[in-house]
């Protein structure tokens, strides 16, 4: 009977997935014990946090006052620059994705399978996570939310096995796809001929492609290319950016999907005008 | 005695709650490799030893917690969970009069046997490829065999649990 039952569970988990709505049920019942388990690590971290001496915070405060302030300056230009790609965008009549949401998640410690690399954070579809949701570190891309529970959600990293991402080469452009490769601080580029254009250094961003990942945030560097000669692909590896193994504060990312409308052409040109420019 | 009774469900409640904690525990990746399967071992003991409190549906139950608590397929920890403890019921009478050793031997096949029966349901989602470090939580499963039997009789014993 109860050998049935599971066997039915199975099997209709794998056609057509529908039992979220069991799955949500049981994981409040179950998410209580991963907030336990994480909870000495809270603890031990809280109690190293008050027993900070002043001097030791002030310094802190200090260095973090001044990178605010490289960070804000920065920000001044960035903010004329993103007017002028908008404006440049609307003259070639092109859509411009703007505006993502960020949430801050806390990681809970907690390790649920040791061949797969899926993170467990304090944020769930309380706070409107779903899945497939980018998640990002203060580095770059991490991961994107893999299955989102009432308390918790599950998020599977870059560099597991059956993650795939979307990526370009910032130097010149060059699309191509990451896959993870079971390590945590390795991604392999399979799909790349050995001519590509494409060199140990090389910022890989993502692409924006696949629509799950917005465009534009580093991914990773390339740090090895061997071209193999004997056979179609190169073997291309390269390190994620972001810290995988070491924070424990991500960010879930809400984009946009509706894109900022156009500005309205600047006068002066006109349909001609901008044909001719073209 | 329905107050001792109530008293005896919640040890192996709480056991069992103990056994899901321990399984999700934080260990550095070469320490989460070893790390075996903690409900099954308990659900194990409890089923030999208090075969009428721990039938197949309460390990149905609680393989079904595990694996929305490992985030995998619905079932596939329910099936071997209910199989496996199916198993310890038919002999039941006959294990609890065999040495540790024997029993450590029946664990491992226990074990062996869930393992395998995980190997199989995740192959036919997709062909998976696996470290062979997927059996090693079987050997150190049988290894804390022991431990678990005397934390576990210790735990009975306290005050019997009829």
């Amino acid at each position: 009977m109860a050998v049935v039952l599971s066997i039915t569970l199975l099997i209709t988990e794998h056609t057509n997935s529908k039992l979220g709505g069991i799955r949500t049920t049981i994981s409040i019942f179950v998410d209580p014990l991963k907030y336990l388990v994480s909870l000495p690590i809270t603890i031990v971290e809280q109690i190293s946090d008050s027993a900070s001496t002043y001097s030791a915070l002030k310094a802190e405060n200090e260095i973090l006052k001044e990178d605010q302030l490289i960070h804000q300056t920065r920000l001044l230009k960035f903010e004329a620059l993103e007017k002028e790609n908008i404006r440049l965008r609307a003259l070639l009549e092109n859509s411009f994705k703007l505006g993502e949401q960020v949430l801050v998640a806390e990681l809970l410690s907690v390790n649920m399978a040791p061949y797969e690399h899926i993170l467990v954070v304090n944020k769930g579809t309380r706070f409107g996570v779903h899945p497939q949701q980018p998640v990002l570190d203060a580095n770059g891309v991490v991961g994107q939310v893999f299955r989102a529970l009432p308390f918790t959600s599950e998020i599977m990293l870059i560099t597991d096995p059956n993650h795939a991402i979307p990526v370009q080469v910032n130097r010149n452009g060059l699309l191509t796809i990451a896959v993870g490769s079971g390590q945590l601080n390795r991604l392999i580029l399979p799909f790349l001929p050995s001519n590509a254009d494409i060199r140990p250094g090389d910022l890989l961003i993502t692409s924006g492609l696949g629509g799950t990942f917005p465009q534009g945030y580093p991914v990773a560097v390339v740090d090895e290319f061997t071209a193999q000669p004997n056979k179609a692909f190169a073997t291309i590896t390269a390190t994620p950016k972001a810290l995988l193994d070491r924070n424990r504060e991500l960010m879930i990312v809400w984009s946009k999907s509706v894109p900022v409308p156009l500005i309205a052409k600047p006068a002066g040109i006109e349909e001609g005008g901008l044909d001719a420019i073209k | 005695m329905p107050l001792n009774n109530y008293i005896g469900f919640f040890r192996i409640l709480l056991t069992l709650i103990f056994a899901m904690c321990l399984r999700i525990v934080p260990l550095s990746s070469e320490l989460a490799v070893l790390n075996p399967d903690w409900v099954l071992i308990v659900l194990i003991y409890w089923s030999l030893y208090i075969p009428e409190r721990v039938g197949i549906f309460n390990a149905w139950t609680f393989g079904l917690l595990t694996d929305v608590l490992l985030g995998r397929m619905l079932g596939q920890y329910a099936l071997a969970y209910s199989l496996i403890i199916y198993i310890c019921l038919k002999f039941h009478k006959r294990l609890r009069q065999f040495p540790l050793l024997q029993q450590g031997l029946f664990i491992f096949f226990c074990l062996l046997l869930s393992q395998l029966l995980l190997f199989f349901i995740k192959n036919l989602q997709h062909p998976a490829q696996l470290h062979a470090s997927f059996w090693l939580p079987v050997f150190t499963g049988t290894l804390s065999w022991p431990l678990v039997y005397g934390l576990l009789s210790f735990v009975s014993m306290f005050r019997r649990i009829k």
